[in-house]
């Protein structure tokens, strides 16, 4: 009917589209601006500056560096893999791999915890070589590193599974053996990808909690991270809480926002899918 | 063909050797990967990395003589330049140079002009023919256009269905065409029809137009008359020389190429010069003769 696309009507669904946009915007924007008005930011480095939370910074950070560096070593190679070879069973290595994604951590933690543990699956043979992870640093890192990995091995499969095999094929006909066609050819061209895939795993290794909490406890100074101060925060002093919210607030924003000016500078020579939506407009 | 050379797919059978050299042999088992046999493959896109600058890409493959390729190639000045800013033409020598660099034993063309437009195409063949008459190196090239391969190749091979019908030069392609392919391949017009041998030699062949022919070549059965347009000539009337052949048909499609004029009597591609052309007053929709002798017909399977 010419009635349904009356002006009026395609004005009527626009103005639907701007609402939901604008409910959709309201709920994620409240909370945080609900953070930056609960407390003056000028306390804020001075909350950070507490002892306590200076500690779990610490923490955090070292777990996570060491973390991020066990995902990409054994991860780009893995990745690389499974995006160029084929073979049986290959569909349930990649859901094998997956699966963290969406298991909720705290059972991350108890398999860690029954792998690991004391009287756990392997515990006992590493306690009797002198190595005991559980509430320790270490099991901040392996839960981190497990609940994380996916999020970096899914996108670099995918980015790598993207290189043009004609580019590959070039390179070895050119006399570049297997090794050196991986590091100056899929390498770079995976790049972006592997950069966008890697944000994800970072974000979510920061974020970590179910996991750690089940398998490395909450002992200030060795494995409480900041999300576990916040936890612990939210009884004592809010404003502390508070204050390490802002600081992740800041750093989650950071990072996103430099992925995204990264990949609008290098979408010239990249060939790999983004996960996150474009920012201004595309001339490619 | 050029990916069983080059070591970049495995073929079921056969065996290939470059220079005393087996690269892949079924029988024995022998198989090198690619970076181990001495190609320079030219792939249809030309493959260039994105990634790279023009120089990095010729770098890849060896490093020595870089800057004398740019030169040789004429790409000096587009050495810091990426491949998506260039031209066709000019992607195209940045890929012949980079296969060049390792020095290879052999260098392969993948459909080296199919991914220009037509009026690149004609400027880098000419190009290409140069260069490859300058390399000192084998080249294989594969390309589904025969002027492609007339103007490139010294011996051409054709090829149907993964089977080689005729390896020659392009002239002896053209004066023995093995079967009806090859003669429609490399132009020529293609008659069916039934033979009949002529007593003193020679044969008679009976079209499925119902209209007859005579060759000097001899056969029975059903047989493929090739003959090239080149060697049709155009008549008002039938000639009164009863050698040779002519069959009527109605003028269409006339138009200019490549200084002489084409046009089609009938099922018959004709050329003729244009001041033959001019001479007769050929026009589309005129009734008319196309003529050729027996000698210039071939009879294929």
């Amino acid at each position: 009917m010419a009635s349904s696309h009356s002006p009026a009507r395609r004005a009527g669904f626009t103005a639907l589209l701007a609402l939901c946009l604008g409910a959709t915007l309201a709920f994620l924007a409240i909370p945080l601006v609900a953070l930056f008005a609960e407390v003056p930011l000028g306390d804020v480095p001075g909350l950070l500056g507490d002892p306590a939370v200076r500690q779990t910074l610490e923490v955090t950070a070292r777990t996570n560096a060491i973390a991020n560096v066990l995902i990409l070593a054994f991860g780009t190679p893995a990745a690389y893999f499974l995006a160029t070879r084929h073979f049986p069973g290959r569909a349930l290595v990649i859901t094998l791999v997956e699966l963290p994604l969406v298991l909720p951590p705290a059972v991350a933690g108890i398999g860690l915890l029954a792998a690991f543990g004391a009287g756990g699956l392997l515990g006992d043979d590493l306690a009797r070589s002198g190595i005991v992870l559980p509430f320790t640093e270490w099991a901040v890192v392996l839960a981190v590193t497990f609940v994380a990995s996916p999020f970096y091995i899914r996108q670099a499969i995918t980015s790598f599974e993207g290189v043009d095999g004609v580019l590959t094929d070039a390179a070895r006909t050119l006399g570049a053996g297997p090794s050196r066609t991986f590091l100056r050819v899929a390498l770079p061209l995976a790049a972006g990808g592997l950069v966008a895939g890697w944000v994800l795993a970072f974000a979510r290794g920061i974020g970590e909690f179910g996991a750690t909490i089940v398998f490395a406890g909450n002992v200030r100074g060795e494995t409480q991270t900041v999300t576990l101060a916040i936890y612990e925060q939210l009884e004592s002093n809010f404003d502390i809480a508070l204050a390490i919210s802002i600081l992740l607030v800041v750093l989650s924003g950071t990072v996103l926002l430099s992925y995204k000016l990264l990949s609008t500078w290098r979408r010239s020579s990249s060939t790999s899918p983004s996960p996150f939506a474009r920012t201004g407009s595309s001339s490619a | 063909m050029l990916r069983a050379v080059a070591g970049l797919r495995r073929p079921e059978s056969g065996r290939i050797a470059c220079d005393g050299r087996v690269w892949f042999d079924a029988h024995t088992g022998v198989d090198l990967p690619p970076e181990d046999r001495s190609v320079g493959l030219v792939f249809q896109e030309y493959a260039l990395f994105p990634h790279m600058t023009v120089r990095a890409n010729i770098a890849f493959g060896g490093r020595r003589r870089v800057d004398d390729l740019l030169e040789r190639f004429r790409i000096s000045h587009l050495a810091d330049e990426r491949p998506l800013a260039i031209s066709g033409g000019e992607r195209q020598r940045v890929a012949l140079a980079r296969a060049v660099a390792r020095e290879p034993a052999v260098l392969l063309l993948d459909e080296p002009l199919a991914a220009l437009d037509a009026h690149t195409r004609t400027v880098v063949r000419d190009e290409l023919q140069d260069l490859l008459t300058e390399l000192p190196i084998p080249a294989l090239l594969v390309t589904h256009d025969f002027r492609d391969a007339t103007a490139l190749a010294d011996r051409i091979g054709v090829i149907l269905d993964g089977r080689l019908l005729q390896l020659g030069t392009a002239q002896e392609l053209v004066a023995r065409p093995a079967n009806a392919f090859v003669a429609t391949f490399t132009g020529g017009n293609l008659l069916t029809g039934q033979a009949q041998p002529l007593p003193g030699g020679g044969c008679e062949v009976r079209l499925e137009s119902g209209q007859l022919i005579r060759s000097d070549e001899s056969a029975e059965g059903r047989v493929g008359v090739a003959v090239y347009p080149w060697e049709v000539g155009v008549a008002h009337a039938a000639p009164p020389d009863g050698h040779l052949n002519a069959l009527p048909g109605t003028i269409h499609g006339l138009a200019p190429e490549g200084g002489r004029i084409r046009l089609r009597i009938g099922d018959l591609t004709a050329e003729c010069s244009p001041d033959e052309a001019a001479r007769l007053a050929l026009a589309d929709g005129n009734r008319v003769y196309a003529t050729f002798t027996p000698a210039d017909t071939r009879l294929v399977p």
